[in-house]
């Protein structure tokens, strides 16, 4: 406990480049550019696939592949072959590690609608587009978040692993903290990252709310 | 000086089995310990608590919510906070690894109880199964598949989350990233990154084949 206090209570961790708020908004840039990114590769691509119903063999296999791969030695390999003067050697592995759980989640949650409701849709006129964002969307919604969701936590992870190859944000802490056997920024750190996490999950969970059609979530009793 | 080439074969030849802590061999066996022995506690702490959850149904909405909170924290960061508990060794790395374990399967053992077809649970109970035994004899085996569903998310992501440990020198075949990096070498990185997806591989084959005798008559209901 006295390293947590000894970490929160440094004025040196609460200004300048490498004090608490600075690392914060660059744990939460990388995080949330890595999940746009993430999402404008994934959210089409598994529309399409569950809408055509074309190629879901290969999006569920890759998928599970991805969750085998390491993320440190995706880093370390990336950063070892490309450098580290841009940001992409670090960026690459956030976002390919972030696509396969959002592109399996609208995959499955737009095959997963129930045929009669997309029928009934075709019926009364709606298009093929019209029938994916009018009808199948807003009823997969809950997985296409899951999905999201999923991919924010896995960023949120491997952006504090990061760190090891040079990243900034909050992993710095721990990467510095072990490399100056600083326990008590290495513990903060931590502290920081769990908070961070949690902030990012509750996020999402309130997303849900807001956005999931009360008759798809079933919060009201359709008669 | 020569270009380094991506691969240097002869790094597997003089590190596989060469009586050091860091030789292929020792780094793949302490990688499958720490990968399997959270597998296998998970699985052994998530069965009871998912039963619980399934007869007092009051228990599952905080419980889901607790694991999602679970799931949701940085490995990083739980091995660091450990550290000064356990100290740089397995159970280190261990510990966490085993609660996300829980996190994943007490819903898939939720979900497969729920799958279990109503008019099969009255059938057992009309031909006199007492609770116990229609739960080992009827409703567990119908959840296999479910389980292992999860379980195999669980294998997986098992495995390649070890290698996070190496940033705490506990790392599995992740130590290898480690060394390649402080050494500026890319043949550990490889050949850490091929094993680990190998033996993730290897592990998912072999629930794949548990589900198969677990399930005989899947096979038998196809083949008709």
């Amino acid at each position: 406990m006295n390293w947590l206090i000894d970490f929160f209570t440094d004025p040196a961790n609460w200004s300048g480049s490498s004090g608490i708020p600075q690392r914060l908004v660059e744990h939460l840039g990388f995080s949330l550019v890595a999940l746009a990114l993430a999402a404008l590769i994934g959210i089409p691509l598994g529309l399409l696939v569950g809408h055509t119903g074309r190629g879901g063999l290969l999006v569920v296999v890759s998928a599970n592949l991805a969750r085998a791969l390491p993320t440190l030695g995706l880093l370390v390999l990336l950063v070892l072959l490309l450098g580290t003067a841009s940001i992409w050697p670090v960026l690459i592995p956030l976002v390919a590690l972030a696509v396969p759980p959002i592109l399996v989640n609208t995959f499955e949650g737009i095959r997963g609608v129930d045929p009669e409701l997309r029928d009934a849709a075709y019926g009364m006129g709606l298009r093929g587009p019209q029938v994916l964002l009018k009808v199948l969307v807003p009823v997969a919604l809950p997985l296409i978040l899951l999905g999201l969701r999923l991919a924010a936590v896995q960023i949120v992870a491997t952006a504090a692993v990061a760190a090891y190859v040079g990243l900034g944000g909050l992993g710095r802490y721990i990467i510095d903290g072990l490399a100056t056997r600083d326990y008590s920024q290495v513990v903060g750190g931590s502290v920081l990252i769990v908070l961070f996490a949690l902030a990012a999950q509750s996020v999402f969970a309130i997303t849900q709310r807001l956005t999931v059609s009360p008759g798809v979530s079933q919060r009201v009793r359709i008669r | 000086m020569d270009e380094e080439p991506l691969f240097r074969w002869s790094w597997v030849a003089s590190n596989w089995d060469n009586d050091t802590p860091n030789s292929i061999v020792n780094l793949l066996g302490a990688h499958i310990v720490m990968a399997g022995l959270p597998i296998l506690l998970g699985l052994l702490v998530a069965l009871p608590l998912g039963l619980a959850c399934v007869r007092w149904r009051w228990l599952y909405q905080p419980v889901a919510g607790l694991m999602n909170a679970i799931y949701a924290l940085p490995s990083l960061a739980l091995f660091m906070i450990l550290l000064s508990v356990t100290g740089a060794e397995r159970t280190t790395v261990i510990i966490p690894l085993t609660f996300y374990a829980v996190a994943v399967l007490i819903p898939a053992v939720v979900d497969g109880l729920g799958s279990v077809p109503d008019h099969v649970r009255q059938s057992a109970v009309a031909m006199g199964y007492t609770p116990l035994r229609r739960l080992l004899g009827v409703e567990l085996p119908i959840a296999v598949p479910v389980v292992l569903a999860g379980l195999r998310v669980v294998a997986v992501s098992s495995i390649s989350l070890v290698s996070v440990g190496a940033l705490i020198g506990q790392g599995g075949l992740g130590n290898f990233f480690t060394d390649a990096y402080q050494r500026d070498f890319y043949t550990p990185a490889i050949a850490g990154i091929v094993l680990i997806v190998l033996l993730a591989l290897v592990a998912d084959g072999l629930i794949l084949l548990a589900q198969r005798l677990l399930t005989p008559w899947v096979r038998a209901r196809r083949s008709t």
